[in-house]
């Protein structure tokens, strides 16, 4: 079947209507000599022998344990309406939008998601959305050097290590200079930053909560850095925004982030959502798809693909980015979670996220011999200093069922005993409690 | 439509926060806190179904309409990959298990399929090994380039240049581009394929690659295809192969036995994952032995015990381009997809895809123009000048189409061909849908003769008539800002 719907006689109605012996005789600009040398693909299943198959495979993971693990990616609950609304095929099989006439739904719920991301952050505009936060902190970068002429980077080191590596693949055969500051008691080091900030600096590149899950009020180095004429960018974690101030309320420049938290799956690494706002001034250099309200013929409002003048089908080699797509369907996932936290919801949800965090810190602090750290406040992922290796900890916490947390020497040198430790909404009581108690033991073993 | 914003009423909720279990309450510091809600829509849980619901039926899908959009392959996209994808077992695995000590053991299943999805596409495209970790074809793109650039800069080798034909993606010289290279563009002869002659002049020691995407953008393979690959290498210029649109050639030929380095598939057309109204996709890249080492980290490897772990230490790796494994859950769509069809189904893909371009091509050529005649792979490209004399264009074609039921075509794509109609029917339409198509086509250029107010006026079905896109441009409105609803 192959989803093929010809029988024998349409396919010799449609040869001969050709005017074709065969399907062979199509392929005739293939040549004979470059006909495969082997095409060694097992015969085809049924629906059902597949799903039986993948079904096998998916037990070969665990996902029994209760998972402590965030380091940007973090277990949220996703309500069931996110599913049903973004299973919708009338959704999942439509494609780019290059006909608004046809596709005034997936236009609008780009303009809606638009709105929201922007409140979010307290910014002007919003793209529709880029492959994940690290590519999506690489075209920030890319756009702070169009707006500035300028090609000197400083980056804070709590900025993600994911994304600081994929910066430096992205830019490597590109003359930019990156200069990596220190974090100081969790935050941002102010005097370093300060001391390679000059006239020739692009941007400043700064996370909230930072990679430690550590807050800052950045609004300091913000001021600084314009001073200098310098683009300031952050990397945020949008459900924290629900309490956090804004990254557009500290006079941030460009915002950008992983938009996982937003009624994502964790789904072993994706797909997830990078989004993407800065301030109006800046749109026409802001690199990806962006939707805008119009009207139709009669004066109706209606919604197309804009700014589409900076775009590779358009430009080629001189557009602003070769990015011709965006995660629509994570958006859409994004925008439904929003719309039903609301306000008030996102509010609640991230002091929740927050209180049996800090619930947690209390916890585990009171184990012998380890410390959380709490030199600068968080918001529901912190740093554990333990006795012990990270690593050998971690492990052990497996056979007790617990995903326990990052250990950060993987990623931070001298870091080898830290832990790093996401607490979310779906944590219990009673699962923090184990989850010391579990803690204890491993480490008194 | 009134917007969800439009719909929000002060103080209404949509989803039940769980109540706090803590036995504490503790406030973030002020100064780090907002002063103000962030501005989101108050809304019930059935406005927000009934919202979203009612979007979705203004769109066109492949799950309502015939949706024959060139270079997109828009084919069927089978439920049960969706059933798969959303096992739990999938969807909820944290990416960072495997990188905790002991924590291999714990995601083999998905690590297995990452591996049997790469064999899998080498063996299809006779590559040595594949990465799946680009995000989307332009993505895999950018990819390709950086490992164009990894291995001259390995070998010591100067090189400015890419060469890429006029009939290749925009994206093409985009990706280029933006990883450093400048671009040589070689325009396109009589036979709708690169001009030979031009591209022997151009090719030199500083030609770092050669990108083609074939079949080309009007849907023509290029005889010519070992010998420019031959030549290419004779100066150690790399060969691209652009596999965006694998879709005609499944088991007919394949880029590593012609002598491609590089290329890149999209998974969301030719492996049938769904386009997700654009993204998620998936961009994988197949390399040669010559350029395995510089493949992004981390690679999945099989011990001789079976397991399979992560890999990381690869010293001349490009490095990190996406924060994990590749868009997993696309992934997984396409590995199932595989099976499923096998080897005698993903050559019928290709058949059936070519057969039912040209039967259209066929049918089609008696009422349009089309500028290279000759048997076309899973897609061509006709052009209405014809009608254009009559005040008609491809847009006002496109926009008639859609009242006919029909999503429209790719249109003024690709840039070479006047008023462009680029039209791919893929192998999963029937005679009866290709057939209904021409119909409506025929009507088109009738009424392009006797009544083209029709066609300018259309569409009339839709819930906006044609949009002012200038407005749009000009007086930029990128999100609701309060006001009513008009």
């Amino acid at each position: 079947m192959n989803y093929v719907p010809h029988t024998k006689e349409e396919r010799d109605q449609m040869l001969k209507t050709i005017g074709v012996f065969s399907v062979e005789d199509l392929f005739k600009d293939i040549k004979e000599d470059l006909k495969p040398k082997s095409f060694d693909i097992p015969e085809g299943k049924s629906e059902f022998e597949v799903i039986e198959h993948m079904k096998k495979l998916a037990f070969k993971n665990a996902t029994h344990l209760i998972n402590f693990v965030g380091a940007g990616f973090y277990d949220h609950y996703i309500p069931a309406a996110v599913d049903a609304l973004a299973g919708r095929s009338e959704f999942y099989t439509a494609y780019t939008p290059y006909q608004p006439e046809c596709s005034q739904g997936w236009l609008q719920a780009i303009y809606e998601y638009q709105t929201a991301i922007c409140g979010l952050l307290d910014l002007d505009v919003a793209n529709a959305s880029l492959y994940d936060g690290g590519t999506a902190l690489y075209e920030a970068v890319m756009m702070a050097i169009r707006i500035t002429g300028r090609n000197r980077i400083i980056m804070d080191s709590g900025v993600n290590l994911i994304y600081r590596t994929m910066l430096y693949t992205y830019t490597s055969n590109l003359s930019i200079e990156f200069v990596e500051t220190p974090v100081i008691h969790g935050q941002a080091s102010r005097q370093e930053i300060y001391k390679y900030l000059d006239d020739k600096t692009a941007a400043v590149i700064l996370q909230n909560p930072n990679f430690f899950g550590v807050i800052d009020d950045c609004s300091d180095i913000v001021r600084k850095s314009h001073s200098y004429g310098a683009v300031v960018i952050e990397s945020v974690y949008p459900l924290s925004l629900g309490i956090l101030k804004s990254p557009g309320s500290m006079g941030v420049d460009i915002a950008t982030g992983e938009g996982q938290s937003l009624g994502i799956p964790l789904c072993f690494g994706g797909p997830y959502l990078g989004f993407m706002a800065t301030r109006k001034e800046f749109v026409r250099k802001m690199p990806g798809r962006i939707v805008g309200a119009t009207v139709d013929r009669d004066g109706k409002r209606g919604f197309v693909l804009t700014l589409q003048a900076r775009e590779q089908h358009i430009r080629r080699e001189k557009a602003t980015s070769n990015v011709c797509s965006n995660e629509a369907l994570c958006a859409l996932r994004a925008i439904i979670y929003l719309s039903l936290m609301g306000k008030q919801g996102l509010r609640e949800l991230a002091q929740l996220n927050y209180q049996k965090s800090e619930f947690a810190k209390i916890i585990l602090d009171k184990i012998p011999g380890v410390e959380v750290k709490r030199s600068s406040p968080t918001v529901n992922e912190f740093t554990v200093l333990l006795p012990m290796n990270a690593d050998e900890v971690v492990n052990r916490m497996i056979d007790k069922g617990f995903a326990c947390g990052f250990p950060l020497g993987r990623f931070y040198k001298g870091m080898d005993n830290y832990l790093l430790v996401a607490v979310t909404e779906k944590r219990t009581k009673e699962q923090i409690v184990k989850f010391a108690e579990s803690l204890e033991a491993v480490l008194c073993s | 439509m009134q917007l969800i914003f439009e719909k929000s009423v002060q103080g209404r909720r949509g989803f039940k926060i769980p109540k706090s279990d803590i036995p504490l309450r503790t406030e973030l510091p002020r100064k780090y806190c907002r002063d103000r809600d962030p501005n989101l829509p108050e809304v019930s849980e059935l406005d927000v179904v009934r919202h979203f619901t009612n979007l979705s039926r203004l769109n066109f899908s492949v799950d309502t309409n015939f949706y024959p959009l060139g270079s997109c392959t828009m084919k069927y996209n089978p439920k049960f990959t969706e059933r798969i994808a959303n096992l739990d077992n999938f969807l909820e695995l944290h990416p960072l298990l495997p990188q905790l000590l002991g924590g291999g053991m714990l995601t083999q299943g998905s690590l297995e399929v990452i591996y049997r999805t790469e064999r899998l596409l080498c063996e299809i495209t006779g590559m040595a090994a594949f990465t799946m970790q680009p995000l989307a074809g332009a993505h895999g793109e950018l990819t390709g380039a950086m490992l164009i650039a990894r291995y001259h800069k390995h070998k010591g080798n100067r090189r400015k240049y890419i060469i890429i034909p006029d009939s290749s993606h925009g994206t093409n010289p985009a990706s280029a581009a933006i990883a450093g290279y400048n671009v040589i563009v070689i325009p396109t002869g009589k036979d709708g394929c690169m001009d030979m002659k031009q591209y022997r002049d151009k090719l030199n020691k500083e030609v770092a690659a050669v990108m083609l995407t074939c079949p080309n953008t009007l849907g023509i393979y290029n005889p010519h295809i070992k010998e420019i690959c031959d030549t290419a290498h004779k100066v150690d210029a790399l060969m691209y192969y652009d596999g965006a649109n694998l879709n005609a050639i499944l088991g007919k030929c394949r880029p590593g036995d012609i002598g491609f380095d590089i290329v890149h598939l999209n998974l969301h057309k030719t492996f049938s994952t769904p386009h997700g109204g654009v993204g998620p996709g998936a961009g994988p890249v197949g390399v040669g032995e010559n350029l395995i080492e510089f493949l992004p980290i981390s690679r999945v490897i099989k011990r001789s015990d079976g397991t399979f772990a992560l890999d990381y230490h690869k010293l001349n790796s490009i490095g990190y381009i996406a924060p994990f494994y590749g868009n997993f859950g696309v992934i997984l769509k396409t590995y199932a997809y595989i099976l499923f069809l096998g080897k005698s189904g993903l050559i019928e893909v290709a058949e059936s895809s070519v057969l039912n371009a040209n039967y259209c091509r066929t049918l089609l050529k008696e009422f349009f123009e089309i500028p290279y005649v000759r048997i076309c792979m899973h897609e061509f490209v006709v052009s209405a000048i014809r009608q254009k004399d009559k005040g008609i264009s491809a847009l006002d074609i496109a926009k008639y189409l859609i009242d006919k039921g029909i999503h429209p075509s790719t249109i003024y794509f690709p840039l070479i061909v006047k008023e462009a109609l680029m039209i791919e029917p893929t192998e999963t339409e029937s005679k009866q849908s290709i057939d209904r198509f021409v119909e409506v086509m025929k009507e088109i250029a009738k009424l392009a003769e006797n009544n083209p107010q029709r066609l300018k006026d259309a569409p009339q079905t839709t819930p906006v008539k044609r949009l002012d896109e200038v407005k749009a441009a000009r007086e930029l409105n990128l999100k609701w800002t309060g006001g009513g609803y008009y």
